[in-house]
């Protein structure tokens, strides 16, 4: 049972996702022409919204449900990493029309194709732990 | 009761604003946040290639992976959520993509024609079959890779970076970020007039 509320976190992102219309590769596609301000909608009032979340939170010392002081580790200092990786990333990002969260998502919604589509971003997780020691950090 | 249920199957039903969706990811960010973890999705396929022994291959897999059986289940939840509302929570017009009408003509220059209204979701080249094209496996299998890949590098996706960095004011994921919309730029402007012409 300790796992059944991660679940439902997940259903709550799922049908968020899905009724967003943020799985659509037609929104994605306008929004990297854009077009529409819908998706920058999303992602401008979640991040708003989420500033005052973890502001709050680190405010307040607000303890999470095991009592504990919740941490929010800072992300490691690099720019190649983040700019060559999240290159990359955005090119796979425009193309295929979903992101890591979507492609779940789809999944379930009926398009089994996403199997594939799981399979070769596990590779490419792959294949980036292989070649990590020789890639710019 | 039931008359009010139905009521609110119709509301939830309809086509999200975007503030809704917001408010939505802010407040699972939340959430998580309050369990004790930080919502990031594309962790899942670093658990997943060690949960199927890539550790042999690489140190990079070499970890508790055990301990992230929360984030699995995330997904998990999210498949489901999927299935929820593609079945028992599509719109009055259906499981369609609500662009406007400046994308629709646009698409017709990539010769993906449609009328406003009835663009789906998904666009046709997902299925098994168009894995046996030449585009459908570059966008299918190339996608995935460039996504798995770009994304562990990079150290996280749009909701590891784009929404929990950035909440997090966290100079390395708008890095990231700025990152992720140069992909998306050379991809939309650059290659697609290849891949689609």
């Amino acid at each position: 049972m300790r796992y059944f509320k991660y679940i439902i976190v997940g259903v709550l992102f799922g049908i968020t996702m899905f009724k967003s219309e943020a799985v659509s590769w037609f929104r994605i596609y306008e929004m990297f022409h854009f077009q529409s301000f819908h998706m920058y909608g999303i992602i401008f009032s979640s991040v708003v919204l989420g500033m005052g979340i973890v502001t709050f939170i680190k405010w307040r010392h607000f303890k999470s449900i095991k009592g504990e002081e919740i941490i929010i580790p800072d992300k490691q200092k690099s720019i190649p990493r983040y700019l060559i990786g999240g290159t990359i990333f955005g090119l796979g990002w425009a193309m295929a029309g979903v992101c890591p969260g979507p492609m779940f998502v789809l999944m379930g919604s009926g398009y089994t194709v996403f199997v594939v589509f799981l399979a070769s971003a596990m590779f490419g997780t792959f294949v980036y732990g292989l070649l990590r020691d020789k890639l710019p950090h | 009761m039931l008359e009010f249920l139905i009521q609110l199957k119709d509301f939830i039903s309809q086509p999200w604003p975007w503030w809704v969706a917001g408010m939505m990811i802010a407040f699972i960010l939340f959430i998580l946040l309050f369990f004790g973890k930080e919502f990031g999705i594309s962790a899942n396929f670093r658990v997943m290639c060690a949960a199927e022994g890539a550790g042999e291959y690489s140190d990079f897999f070499k970890f508790d992976w055990q301990s992230q059986g929360w984030n699995l289940m995330v997904v998990l939840g999210a498949m489901f959520g999927g299935y929820i509302s593609a079945h028992y929570l599509s719109s009055a017009d259906g499981n369609v993509a609500h662009i406007s009408s400046e994308t629709v003509e646009s698409l017709k220059g990539l010769g993906l024609t449609y009328s406003e209204g009835e663009v789906p979701l998904v666009p046709e080249f997902y299925s098994w079959s168009s894995l046996f094209t030449l585009r459908g496996l570059i966008i299918i299998a190339g996608g995935g890779f460039l996504i798995g890949f770009g994304a562990r590098y990079a150290g996280g996706c749009t909701s590891g970076h784009a929404i929990s960095g950035l909440s997090a004011l966290q100079i390395s994921s708008l890095i990231a970020v700025i990152g992720f919309f140069i992909g998306g730029l050379l991809m939309t402007y650059l290659i697609f007039p290849f891949l689609f012409g």
